[in-house]
């Protein structure tokens, strides 16, 4: 019975990384940058949720797409000013530095802003939970929402790249920016609409991460984060279904690893999980193979 | 570029530069003009310069990004300062144990380094950063629940908790948990940092300039031509690698013995310092060994002496970090640049 | 090209650097930090200078900024009220982000400007680091809240708060005493001095006490947002009391885990708890009935609290924790001594560290966080934890 119980802890806490672990795959899958600040994008939308939900008392909803909309711009500004300049620079690390110097910008920010007492996050979900076996087993309500809204993301991004012609756009610059430009294709344009897309889905994802775990503070952002793009990773970056199937793996094998072989090192015991399985698969679960060119 | 960098001239010049720099402090702090903040700065400019040298190695010139370095720091600080610990009594002289120490640090990192080089080497790019990265927080992880004391009875070890040990009433712990090690001699200073430095700038200048180097460099060139004309990809990248890893372990003795706690924590050897040695390197010139000296100097002085901002201080720490970055790398920043530098050189000819 | 760049920008930040370094004695305290600026102007010998260390940027910033704060109003008093021996006081407080090399360098920034006493560090680890180097140099240390006893192993660094062994001890004691609970459940932060440091002592004073403990489970800086495993744990053992020896942002997490899945042990907690029912926004009625061991309550009702509460309120906007009340009393502590010692501001500051550790033992005082606190040479505390329990949202003392 216990078993059950941490497999379905483990699917909540799995659940959470999967919607974060969306937007870093998006925005890598296209421009090839690991975007640390995503997680910091992710505590900003909290903030803004909390904000306009918990203290002004605007309706969930309407206050989850205003925190979208402060994330999209965020993010659109976050590229145009700090990543779009460095696109063309001899090495690919340079923009991942730049991204390392927005995280620790919006870090401190928040803190000035915001201030460092944590608050406590409501729950913008009030779903009843869902009780089975005569009430020994509860799933909360936040974690069936975040699953059933990652799936329809999850559905609505590859039907969004499949079908309409931005989303084409997106694969033909993930697969080479280059041809793509020469093919008509507005190379910035699609770049700026994935970082758009991709914070968006950050301010759904801190959202549902607090409403979850609702202490916020201006580094609540930092540590899911980096989890997340290990399970992106995990998954196949660059593969959306890769990120859902790498969130829920990462957040079920903490759990049981926590449970049953040592509470202390469950953090080590996750990331060798996450070395044995690169190893084995060189490119996470779903992630096309990596051709060597000559 | 990269060949620039290799010219014998230029290997001197930055050896020059770390001397000058030596001398000059040495100056200050006899005459007494260095504040006590620039002379509590003086060794960890040197550690992180140290770790910038060893990093730069394995980005710079094998081409693979490492995002756990801060590991192997953690590796070489952990170990020398529990021999420094358990020997403070019975090895009086500060230098020789230091030395002993230095060994046992680098050593032990070399070690693991080759350990964790083996597996991780066979994997490419971004996914071998992240699983240098799940090493370095394994190396953390475990660090923080590793008990080691001793007694009338000998060693006790646990990757529990204290009790566990079971330890008699005059047992003395030595690595404690979370509460790591405390009393560690002062052994550090400026003379054996600047030592450290100019002997890891000649480690990698000459394996730079050797047969090695140019094979280890044919590799992050091309690694299918490199094996095709013979070379054993796998020793040489293993070789860099360890050595890479080596130096950063020094820089974690050197850091370990300049304060006398020693905690594993997320902000000292967890991601956010491996990352943080890398902006060095990539701020001061990925393969630019004199850069990533610079560079770490530059990024651990800031912070301190943007001191009398008060809270704003991490603030435009972080927006001075993004400006450096696009003024070095950005192309239309480089552009810009040779524009300026063309200008200054007609008007330098005219007068 | 680039190289040439960096050597320019070497050399730039190397003048910029000793420049700063030559200067910093006289601009660092025209210049210095905003807290610092409406008190007394800073000239040596005609002020005290005591220094401030602590976290205001990094995780651990809710910490220092509690200090800092309350630092400067305690301060801003003393001087309203003719300040120490008739001089009057200067404070400025520095960042260490939690760091141990970082605290070393806030220190050596804070003798640059001139201090002579120091009232930090905040945090455990930092500490240990900077009691060395203030051993080294003589100057008087008190912090208000690194609670290891390793802070004190030097005769110059005092503690206001308890010793992690004696919040344990005392906890454990306290439980047994009360007949609280027989069977004890406990999770603890494995990567946190102060929660490991409390455990080890918690468990071996329980096992004293003939206190069963049933589960013992831990969580780590880097996975601090869930605890159902180690909650499902504590219920399947059938814990009836739930010891938590961490800070309140992942007890009110414990808090409404434990109540999402129907857990409903007696939660006790240590002095790191306190904070819990000002935390912004939460659900009170979750802490209902949870006990726990604090010196410092902020709704208690003596004269002393309820000034000290209403002004921290009106100045920052925020109830004060119990960092802010030791830091308070850590300040009014250092005037104190420093009156028993009858030291003046001309002294140097090895002098004033000399005399303040002679004059300490012989303090009493009555703070925010206890009455009749004496001191041990050692630099131990005296002074008896308060039992309370959360009823209605507010503290109700158990004794």
């Amino acid at each position: 019975m216990s078993f059950v119980l941490y497999l379905i802890n483990g699917i909540s806490l799995g659940s959470v990384y999967a919607i974060i672990a969306l937007g870093y795959t998006m925005v890598y899958g296209i421009a090839k940058m690991l975007n640390f600040a995503h997680g910091d994008v992710i505590m900003i939308g909290s903030y803004v949720s909390f904000i306009t939900f918990s203290q002004m008392g605007v309706n969930p909803i309407v206050s989850v797409v205003m925190s979208m909309v402060v994330c999209t711009l965020l993010g659109v500004v976050i590229e145009r000013v700090a990543y779009k300049p460095l696109r063309k620079a001899t090495s690919p690390l340079a923009v991942l530095i730049t991204a390392i110097g927005v995280s620790y910008f919006l870090q401190n920010a928040a803190l000035l802003i915001f201030g460092a007492n944590p608050v406590s996050f409501t729950s913008v979900v009030t779903l009843s939970p869902l009780k089975l076996a005569g009430g020994d087993l509860v799933i909360s309500g936040t974690t069936i929402v975040t699953i059933v809204l990652c799936l329809i993301i999850m559905g609505c991004l590859m039907i969004f790249i499949k079908k309409t012609k931005a989303g084409q756009a997106m694969l033909a610059v993930s697969e080479d920016k280059d041809a793509a430009q020469l093919m008509g294709i507005n190379v910035n344009a699609t770049i700026a609409l994935t970082f758009a897309i991709g914070s968006g889905l950050a301010a759904i994802a801190g959202v549902l991460l607090c409403s979850a775990y609702p202490t916020l503070t201006p580094y609540t952002g930092s540590m899911p984060g980096i989890k997340a793009f290990t399970a992106a990773v995990f998954g196949g970056i660059g593969s959306i279904p890769g990120a859902l199937i790498g969130g829920i793996l990462l957040g079920v094998i903490e759990i049981l690893g926590r449970a049953y072989i040592s509470s202390q090192l469950s953090d080590a015991i996750v990331f060798a999980v996450l070395i044995v399985v690169l190893l084995v698969k060189p490119s996470g679960i779903l992630g096309k193979p990596m051709r060597e060119k000559v | 570029m990269f060949k620039k960098n290799l010219k014998k001239n230029n290997v001197f010049v930055t050896y020059a530069i770390v001397v000058v720099a030596y001398i000059v402090v040495e100056a200050l702090l006899l005459t007494g003009n260095m504040s006590s903040l620039m002379q509590g700065l003086l060794v960890p400019l040197c550690t992180y310069s140290l770790c910038a040298v060893g990093l730069n190695l394995c980005v710079g010139y094998l081409g693979e990004l490492s995002l756990g370095h801060a590991g192997f720091m953690c590796i070489g600080a952990f170990s020398s300062a529990f021999f420094s610990v358990v020997m403070q009594d019975a090895i009086t002289n500060s230098i020789v144990r230091f030395i002993i120490a230095l060994i046992i640090g680098t050593a032990f990192a070399a070690l693991f380094g080759f350990l964790i080089a083996i597996p991780v080497l066979r994997l490419n790019g971004d996914y071998l950063a992240i699983v240098t990265l799940a090493f370095g927080e394994i190396i953390k992880n475990v660090v923080n629940v590793l008990y080691i004391g001793y007694d009338s009875t000998g060693w006790h070890i646990s990757i529990s908790s204290q009790q566990a040990l079971g330890l008699a009433e005059d047992g003395t712990m030595v690595i404690n948990g979370a509460q790591g090690i405390t009393g560690t001699p002062h052994d550090s200073s400026f003379t054996i940092g600047v030592i450290l430095i100019i002997i890891a700038l000649i480690i990698v200048h000459n394996l730079t300039n050797s047969r090695t180097g140019r094979a280890v460099m044919s590799i992050r060139d091309n690694q299918i031509a490199a094996e095709s004309v013979g070379i054993n990809v796998k020793k040489y990248k293993l070789l860099a690698f360890t050595i890479s890893a080596a130096i950063a372990g020094s820089a974690g003795v050197l850091y370990a013995h300049n304060l006398s706690t020693l905690t594993a924590l997320p902000k000292n050897f967890g991601y956010n310092m491996s990352i943080m040695i890398l902006v060095f390197v990539v701020l001061g010139g990925i393969g630019n060994f004199r850069g990533s000296v610079i560079a770490a100097c530059i990024l651990t002085l800031l912070p301190e002496l943007l001191r009398g901002l008060s809270d704003y201080r991490m603030l435009i720490y972080a927006i001075v970090l993004i400006a450096m970055m696009l003024f070095n790398w950005a192309p239309a920043a480089i552009v810009w640049r040779q524009k300026l530098k063309a200008k200054f050189k007609k008007t330098g000819e005219e007068a | 090209m680039k190289k040439k760049v960096l050597s320019l920008m070497l050399i730039a930040s190397m003048t910029a650097g000793l420049l700063a370094g030559c200067a910093s004695s006289s601009s660092d305290s025209s210049s210095s930090d905003s807290a610092s600026s409406d008190s007394a102007e800073a000239v040596d010998g005609e002020v005290f200078k005591i220094g401030g260390i602590g976290p205001v940027t990094g995780a651990a910033a809710i910490y220092g900024t509690a200090v800092r704060n309350a630092e400067q109003i305690a301060v801003d008093e003393i001087n309203e009220n003719g300040g120490i021996n008739g001089y009057q006081v200067a404070l400025q407080f520095e960042d260490d982000e939690h760091d141990a090399e970082k605290s070393v360098n806030a220190y050596n920034s804070l003798k640059d400007w001139g201090m002579q006493i120091l009232a930090g560090t905040v945090t455990t680890t930092p500490c240990i680091a900077v009691a060395d180097k203030t051993a080294e140099d003589g100057i008087f240390q008190i912090t208000p809240s690194a609670s290891s006893t390793d802070v004190i192993k030097n005769d110059n660094v005092f503690q206001v708060c308890f010793t992690d062994p004696n919040q344990g001890t005392a906890s454990a004691q306290y439980i047994a005493e009360k007949g609280l609970g027989t069977k004890i459940a406990v999770i603890y932060d494995s990567s946190d001095v102060y929660s490991s440091g409390i455990y080890a002592k918690f468990k071996t004073e329980a096992e004293a006490q003939g206190l069963e403990i049933v589960s013992e489970t831990a969580f780590t800086a880097d996975s601090n947002t869930d605890f159902s495993v180690q909650l499902q744990s504590a219920k399947d053992a059938g814990a009836d009391l739930l010891f938590l020896p961490f800070y309140y942002q992942q007890a009110a997490i414990v808090l409404k885990q434990a109540n999402d899945m129907g857990y409903e042990p007696t939660f006790f907690g240590v002095d790191g708890m306190d904070g819990i029912l000002t935390l912004e926004n939460f659900d009170t009625s979750l802490a209902e009935g949870v006990m726990l061991l604090t010196p410092f309550a902020a709704d208690a009702t003596d004269d002393l609290t309820t000034a000290f509460v209403s002004k921290y309120t009106e100045l920052y906007g925020e109830t004060p924790n119990q960092f802010a009340a030791d830091a308070y009393d850590a300040i009014y502590i250092i005037k104190a001594a420093a009156e028993a010692a009858g030291i003046d501001p001309t002294m140097s500051a090895a002098d004033i560290g000399t005399a303040l550790k002679e004059a300490m033992v012989s303090v009493t005082y009555d703070g925010l966080t206890g009455t009749g606190m004496k001191w041990e040479a050692t630099g131990e505390v005296n002074k008896d934890p308060k039992g309370v329990v959360i009823q209605d949202g507010v503290y109700v003392s158990i004794d």
